[in-house]
């Protein structure tokens, strides 16, 4: 992977410089089960724009924000919160994991990111996820039935655009582009474009066929069946004719710290389980949760050591380019996710760079 | 505890008789326990579509919740071409894939010839285990020719259905003991 560090300058990705370390949130909007109530959809907005902020301030590499249009999120227009989170940092990344390309138009899409790329001097990037859910569908008029293709015809627009300064472009799902200048262009012209990839390696082989860089999502398993996922998206990108050398992979999970394991557990099971009652209808079973401070488990919890040994066994396995952690899932108190960033800053970030980095002690 | 009894059929009154009377057993074994009868038969389900069970709505949003929030489940099938109808199998889809972890599933059949004995544990067994489920060792198995006219004829159908009633409800008690145990050693 010699030439990995001009490979990846186009996904503004430096291996060299370590595993990037960086922070997301759905944009969930739940209760806090421990007084049951839930703050308003402006406070969360203004939250998220503070969690960015405090992530920059910590030395995080990324900060990025999903698009949910159901129940209990408050991160519909996704694109506009991202504008004052350009506005609000200077120097940290920022992104959507993910933008629900499916049911938008590429054009649109691409405006705003775009525009947050100018707003944030080149620093904006795009996630294009499939949505795991259906409702915006009918919110939005789109036939769940044309779930695959309206994703797949999408997301090969959206990355026209971004290397095609006039697009002559048809499809099934918009209206035909006749010599179309999509602007305004990003600061440097063109700007990364991920695909979002959930945990099965049919997702992920996807995304290597299409040479896409990915963002895979894990919420919890051990770590070898991930690694499995993302050697099938590496095959199938080699075997498309793509040097996996030169696309990043992103994994993104969920990520809790405290002084001790036991502290960490305790304070985050009940917002993951009750966030994924509400959300997904079913909890996260204790016993599997018991397991997260394991270093075998994907689940990034437990105390500042355990974080980063886990971490780094993660980048030994998968070689992956990007960390991006979850932190305030579920209604967790703002003063605990603000505590997350500061000890991720302090304790975590200075060994996982450099254990990572290219002239450190484990391979990069 | 909550026992949802699944009349998996869309036709046909053989499986409800059983089920009728798998309920009421349950009533008489303890009359604490809080039971709902579905029979699918009284229901319009959509098929699946693959979508998570909490974005359905109407009569197909009912049923999986009350599935899903049950402690234990009695399912009532009858045999449709060596094989469980249709309408079970589209419930099963219609969940996600652990939906019967932490549940205990009982299982009654009833069927038009003794040929078909096996079919609940050569097919429906591993549908419910890959689901998580706990499901009871043995399962009660009904010829038709033991029901007539809404009733139950022999007294050896009525006594196997009472003791999976038992077993169904003791297991439920018994794994709900063994997971708080469990659980209450977490510190978490």
């Amino acid at each position: 992977m010699t030439d990995a560090t001009n490979g990846m300058a186009e996904y503004r990705i430096d291996p060299d410089a370590g595993l990037e370390f960086g922070m997301y949130t759905l944009g969930d909007h739940l209760p806090n089960p421990s007084t049951g109530e839930r703050i308003t959809a402006g406070e969360r907005v203004r939250e998220f724009v503070e969690y960015a902020k405090a992530a920059e301030q910590a030395g995080f590499d990324f900060f990025s924000l999903g698009e949910s249009h159901q129940e209990f999120f408050a991160s519909q227009a996704h694109a506009v919160i991202l504008g004052a989170i350009a506005q609000a940092t200077e120097k940290i990344k920022i992104g959507s994991t993910s933008t629900i390309l499916s049911t938008s138009d590429p054009v649109r899409v691409y405006e705003n990111f775009a525009t947050i790329d100018l707003l944030s001097q080149g620093r904006a990037e795009i996630v294009a996820g499939r949505a795991s859910r259906v409702g915006l569908f009918e919110l939005l008029g789109y036939d769940l039935r044309d779930y695959e293709e309206l994703f797949e015809e999408k997301f090969d627009l959206l990355r026209k655009i971004n290397r095609e300064k006039v697009v002559n472009w048809t499809g099934q799902f918009r209206p035909d582009l006749r010599n179309a200048e999509v602007l305004p262009r990003p600061q440097d012209g063109s700007m990364p474009i991920w695909r979002a990839v959930g945990g099965s390696p049919a997702s992920a082989i996807k995304a290597g066929m299409a040479g896409a860089p990915m963002v895979m999502a894990h919420l919890g398993g051990p770590v070898s069946s991930f690694t499995h996922t993302i050697d099938s998206y590496r095959d199938a990108a080699q075997r498309s004719g793509f040097d996996p050398a030169t696309l990043p992979v992103a994994t993104a999970g969920f990520l809790y710290v405290a002084e001790t394991s036991q502290q960490a557990m305790q304070e985050f099971y009940p917002h993951v389980n009750d966030g994924m009652i509400r959300t997904n209808g079913r909890g996260m079973p204790k016993q599997l949760f018991a397991q997260s401070t394991d270093p075998r488990s994907i689940m990034n919890i437990g105390s500042p050591q355990q974080i980063i040994d886990k971490i780094l066994y993660q980048h030994e396995q998968f070689g992956h380019q990007r960390f991006i952690g979850q932190i305030d899932f579920g209604g967790v108190p703002f003063e605990k996710v603000m505590k997350n960033i500061e000890i991720i800053g302090t304790k975590i970030l200075p060994d996982v760079k450099k254990y990572t980095a290219r002239n450190g002690s484990e391979q990069a | 505890m909550k026992i949802v009894g699944l009349s998996g059929s869309n036709v046909g009154a053989t499986t409800r008789t059983a089920m009728d009377y798998a309920m009421k057993a349950i009533q008489e074994f303890d009359p604490e326990i809080e039971t709902r009868l579905v029979d699918l038969a009284d229901y319009e389900l959509m098929f699946s579509d693959g979508r998570d069970y909490v974005e359905y709505d109407g009569d197909t949003r009912d049923v999986t919740q009350a599935l899903m929030e049950a402690d234990a489940i009695i399912i009532g099938t009858p045999i449709f071409q060596a094989s469980i109808p249709g309408s079970l199998k589209n419930v099963f889809d219609l969940l996600p894939v652990d939906a019967f972890r932490d549940k205990v599933v009982g299982i009654l059949v009833t069927a038009g010839s003794a040929k078909h004995y096996l079919v609940a544990e050569q097919q429906l067994r591993p549908i419910l285990t890959y689901m998580k489920a706990q499901v009871v060792q043995s399962y009660v198995f009904i010829e038709a020719k033991e029901i007539h006219r809404g009733q139950i004829v022999g007294d050896d159908v009525s006594l196997r259905i009472e003791r999976l009633v038992e077993d169904t409800v003791v297991l439920t008690q018994a794994y709900s003991q063994m997971r708080s145990a469990r659980e209450s050693a977490y510190a978490f």
